[in-house]
């Protein structure tokens, strides 16, 4: 696949090529929308619009007030912290519980395993409408809705699944004479884990992280209901700009997010490299 | 049993203790330490979540409000059959005055009514009226009074339908979520251009199962594309798959509408190239198609990232092996690295699928009327019309369905066998 | 088990402090320019004039009454003045779970004296309620459509007339309005329209009117879809509420115009949940009391074209604040707006809206 060997036939060489064109085309279909928003958040204009000017590469068709405005207004920057306050802390709830339990659901015996992964994977199968309707009106009643640990208890329900299934799939492929080989050493259960088990399901538990933290700050109907206005979240005042003004703001917010994940994912890749250079390991 | 009992009775562990006890003593305690491992989580997700969505199924069951309303009149109506033609008598006017004369005073005459008028239109503001001039009645001859306030209280219809939703539990709901009514000849579906739900079901159906069709075919070639490049590329080919991921819901919504409108992008685009004509744009959103192709994006990474996982794990010594022997290059992919692939299909396209099934954002925005699901009325009876039975019997069936799935999958699959990357 | 009671400790001290900040009102709105426009005009002031207040804005309104509903079961009110159309605010005063007004008692008379419920007049729809605005829901259309030969829409049933104006029309996607316009555009009296609407034939009849141009509408569920629409030339006709076809004519700049032709009226205003504890009932009455005066509706108009809904109001509508434009003609209680109205019927809606709203919706999805 990497290279085409020197002996390969025309129908070979004409099917590489074509394959290649096919994913390329994959490719530009999942970055289409983002290729979309980078430049409609410079719109001068406060439609999701390609103007004349912005066509004929005319500047005046161009500004930066979209930006200025999330900066600037306090709605775009409370709903900002109000993400960063409660994304992380759902993230640790749910990647703290869900490791433990991913730990335990992998052990040989574990009583009725079945119903206990149905439960534990629901957030993730129901409805996100139904979920909304049913935490409001269950908060409402337990004075949870409206506060900032209800929507972050909703949110860490909402993510674990995702750290269940990464954290599980990790140890599918874990060797339990490792564990047994350093209790044999006399290192106690909780050595055993920090020290041997912690570090090899690591990669798990970060993508699980990764995809709880995502659910909570992307998450909207949920936080529509649950939340009320001390939480407003990003992706609630999303919602608002959308269906009572659309305003290009929410492009620049995107945007700058997309910008921030290309740093964070380039970060983590390089970081991924540097660690498998240290460890003498190919770059493959 | 007793045979293997016999037999180990004579082992003894070091410790003096017969081994099979031993043994079986550690094997509990290793359940309970694997229960102690799950038991935060589990006792986490039943509070916060189960509970809530048991919560919220009851309701589609649930109509104490009409005997804690009206307990007077239920009993009272318990005499009368609804199968004759008239009005009640006297005793029953009566009973309804006194339960009114409560009901309206702590002002939720009107609650019931709302609940009536989901099964009779028209009831709500009978009792929104009556409730206002219920305490100026005058002692007896009640029928008359309430007959002179508005004629529908000589309505059969109306006492039909008081009559029939008077239990504590009702099955009205379920039936309206498929289309049914109770008459008093029995079930019966409802008016041909009243019918919505079950054409929503089995469109949500098609729908979900054609776009996790095309995410698999989307999916499947980047890959198979990703797990044969040297790692360094194909993790970067991972973040174009990630980016869009990471990219708000809301966001990616809106710029398909940008990309697929009439005046949008891609028709703009063909136009001005040529191959369409300004008269002839494609209707490319506000239908199926839009759903589909929006959809098709937002899921797309949930396909790619349990695939690639698993063809990961194909080693390439099986495609070599089968080549070696004679394999032509469609042979070996096909009889030998295809069939491996496949749990990676099947964890991707399940995924896809129960994730689909309850999607309502993105249809709304881009569904026009025939590409929305059923999450989408259901979203409209919670919070519009405020029918929470009603969508909370939706909401039941639904989950049903997606149950339905689930076990499939776990039988065929096995969910911890699913990996995100 | 551990982490569960660190929890609920964590989080029931978090609620003890909460509580303890008794200044916060929390005021239920729209969001967007709406929201913005009650700042300047209610909030801004009234926080001068009370510095103890903190007003908190929540953008809830749309799902304000299935939030008041679960409240009150859950009897944890939190919200103290909630902004709400006049068919949410009826239903809510039917179910007691916003607490009646007194007009002459709880709101300021006019600057002459004129107590407020005459003041008001016939917009107390509702005892709970007290209107802010009237708005309406009315057309704009695109003038650069090459289609239609330089033609201009001039009455309402130009968005049923797809031969003499082609192009997608955007209408929102409930029956409200739309049937009664069908109606209209299909030879029914004006004072007729829910009369014939209450017979099945009459329901037919609508529908069958919208049938004859389904295919060329784009349903809307958000009021700024249209905008977006007819500022893209997505759709060439549309409605919406008229104060986002201001912003599209006279912020935007765009080329459109308005169709005010059997516009249909609406009010929006205030509720008081039911069940607040005394201090913040109190505080919630001066709030009201302040914001619905002569003065402070008239101010809102400066930020947004909605007609204040005090008749003592109109005559003080002065220029908008940003454009510095006179915003009386841009108001649609404006008599050269208002030749052809239709104010809807509230009753017949909250008796039939379930109904008919279940028959457009299986119409829709034919």
């Amino acid at each position: 696949m990497a290279a085409l060997p020197p002996y390969a036939s025309s129908a070979q060489i004409a099917w590489h090529y074509g394959f290649r064109t096919i994913c390329a085309l994959i490719f530009l279909f999942l970055m289409l929308p983002i290729m979309v928003i980078v430049p409609l958040s410079f719109n001068a204009q406060n439609f999701f619009t390609f103007t004349r000017e912005m066509l004929a590469l005319d500047p005046d068709g161009y500004s930066l007030k979209h930006y200025n405005d999330f900066f600037t207004n306090s709605d775009w920057q409370g709903a900002l912290g109000n993400s960063l306050r409660i994304a992380p802390m759902a993230t640790l709830l749910s990647t703290g519980l869900g490791t433990l339990a991913a730990i335990g659901l992998s052990q040989q015996h574990v009583p009725f395993k079945g119903a206990i992964m149905a439960i534990l994977i629901s957030p993730m199968i129901v409805p996100l409408i139904i979920s909304a309707a049913g935490m409001y009106f269950f908060y409402s009643r337990i004075g949870l809705q409206g506060t900032y640990w209800g929507v972050v208890l909703a949110h860490a329900a909402l993510g674990t699944p995702f750290v269940i299934i990464t954290v599980t799939a990790t140890l599918v492929g874990f060797d339990r004479s490792l564990v047994r080989a350093a209790a044999s050493l006399g290192a106690n259960p909780v050595t055993t884990f920090v020290k041997v088990q912690m570090p090899l399901i690591l990669p798990g538990v970060i993508s699980g992280g990764l995809f709880a933290f995502i659910t909570s700050f992307d998450e909207v109907v949920v936080v529509l209901f649950v939340g009320s206005a001390g939480q407003k979240t990003l992706p609630w005042q999303m919602f608002t700009g959308l269906r009572e003004q659309i305003s290009p703001t929410i492009l620049a917010v995107a945007t700058v997010l997309i910008a921030i994940s290309i740093l964070l994912l380039s970060t983590l890749e390089l970081l991924r490299r540097r660690s498998e250079r240290l460890r003498g390991m190919s770059p493959g | 049993m007793s045979n293997a009992q016999a037999s180990d009775a004579g082992v003894i562990s070091a410790d003096g203790v017969p081994l099979k006890v031993s043994l079986a003593r550690a094997l509990r305690r290793q359940k309970i330490r694997a229960l102690m491992l799950i038991a935060p989580l589990l006792i986490f997700v039943v509070i916060s979540f189960i509970a809530p969505i048991a919560d919220m199924l009851f309701r589609s069951v649930e109509n104490s409000i009409v005997p804690d309303t009206l307990p007077k009149t239920v009993v009272a109506l318990q005499e009368w059959d609804p199968a004759s033609n008239e009005a009640p008598g006297e005793a029953i006017y009566a009973a309804m005055h006194a339960d009114l004369v409560i009901a309206a005073e702590q002002k939720i005459h009107t609650r019931v009514g709302q609940r009536l008028n989901y099964e009779a239109p028209g009831v709500s503001s009978l009792f929104r009226k009556t409730g206002r001039r219920v305490d100026r009645m005058e002692p007896g001859n009640y029928k008359e009074q309430f007959l002179a306030i508005d004629k529908d209280w000589g309505n059969v219809e109306i006492w039909r339908t008081i009559h029939r939703f008077s239990g504590n539990y009702t099955s009205g709901y379920f039936l309206s979520a498929a289309d049914a009514e109770l008459t008093p000849d029995g079930i019966e579906l409802v008016p041909e251009n009243e019918r919505i739900y079950l054409t929503l079901f089995v469109r949500t159906l098609v729908l979900s199962f054609t776009i996790t069709l095309t995410c698999a075919l989307l999916g499947y070639p980047i890959a198979f594309l990703l797990s044969n490049l040297p790692m360094r590329t194909s993790n970067m080919l991972l973040i174009l798959v990630l980016l869009p991921f990471w990219t708000s819901l809301l966001v990616r919504t809106s710029s398909w509408i940008v990309l697929l409108q009439q005046q949008g992008v891609i028709n703009d685009l063909l136009v001005s190239i040529g191959i369409l004509d300004d008269q002839n744009r494609l209707e490319l959103m506000y239908n199926q198609i839009g759903t589909i192709i929006a959809m098709t994006h937002i899921l797309l990474p949930f396909m790619i990232l349990p695939l690639y996982s698993v063809m990961k794990t194909i080693s390439p010594s099986y495609v070599r092996a089968a080549k070696s022997l004679g394999a032509n290059d469609w042979t070996a992919f096909w009889k030998i690295y295809f069939p491996n692939s496949i749990p990676g299909i099947g964890a991707g396209a399940i995924l896809v699928f129960i994730l689909s099934i309850g999607y309502y954002i993105t249809p709304e925005l881009v569904g026009g009327t025939s590409g929305i699901f059923i999450s989408n009325r259901i979203a409209y009876h919670i919070s519009s019309s405020l029918n929470w039975g009603l969508a909370a019997a939706l909401g039941v069936i639904l989950l049903a369905l997606i149950l339905v799935f689930y076990w499939l999958y776990d039988k065929i699959v096995g969910i911890d066998n699913v990996s995100l990357g | 088990m551990k982490s569960m009671y660190t929890l609920a400790t964590a989080a029931a001290a978090l609620m003890a402090m909460s509580s303890a900040q008794a200044e916060d009102m929390t005021i239920v709105s729209w969001g967007g320019a709406y929201s913005a426009s009650q700042q300047a005009a209610y909030h801004d002031p009234y926080m001068k004039l009370n510095p103890d207040v903190n007003i908190i804005n929540d953008e809830s309104s749309n799902e304000a009454v299935a939030k008041m509903r679960a409240m009150a079961e859950a009897g944890n009110i939190t919200w103290d003045v909630v902004d709400v159309v006049a068919a949410d605010a009826i239903r809510l005063c039917d179910e007691g779970l916003a607490i009646e007004i007194d007009p002459d008692k709880d709101l300021a008379p006019a600057p002459d004296g004129t107590p407020a419920s005459e003041d008001f007049g016939e917009l107390l729809v509702s005892p709970c309620y007290i209107p802010q605005i009237v708005y309406s829901t009315t057309f704009g259309y695109r003038t650069d459509v090459a289609e239609w030969g330089g033609k201009e829409p001039e009455d309402l049933c130009a968005v049923f007339d797809t031969e003499t104006f082609p192009g997608k029309r955007s209408l929102e996607k409930r029956p409200i309005n739309n049937v009664e316009w069908a109606l209209l555009c299909d030879g029914v009296a004006p004072d007729k329209i829910y009369d014939v609407l209450s017979t099945d034939a009459g329901v037919e009849q609508a529908l069958a009117k919208l049938a004859t141009i389904r295919d060329d509408v784009i349903w809307w569920s958000a009021g700024a879809e249209t905008p977006q629409r007819l500022a893209d030339g997505e759709a060439v006709i549309g409605s919406t509420y008229n104060g986002r076809l201001f912003s599209v004519i006279e912020e935007q700049k765009q080329p459109v115009k308005m169709l005010w032709d059997w516009q249909v009226f609406d009010l929006d205003g205030w509720i008081v949940p039911a069940g607040l504890p005394e201090d913040r009932l109190k505080r919630a009455m001066d709030y009201i009391y302040f914001a619905t005066d002569t003065q402070r509706l008239a101010d809102q108009a400066k930020y947004i074209s909605y007609g204040p809904a005090r008749k003592s109001s109109a005559p003080l509508v002065g220029k908008h604040a940003e454009l510095g434009i006179e915003m009386a003609p841009h108001m649609p209680t404006d008599p050269n707006n208002a030749k052809n109205t239709l104010l809807y019927n509230y009753e017949w809606w909250a008796d039939n809206r379930d109904d008919l709203d279940a028959k457009f919706q299986a119409w829709l999805a034919q």
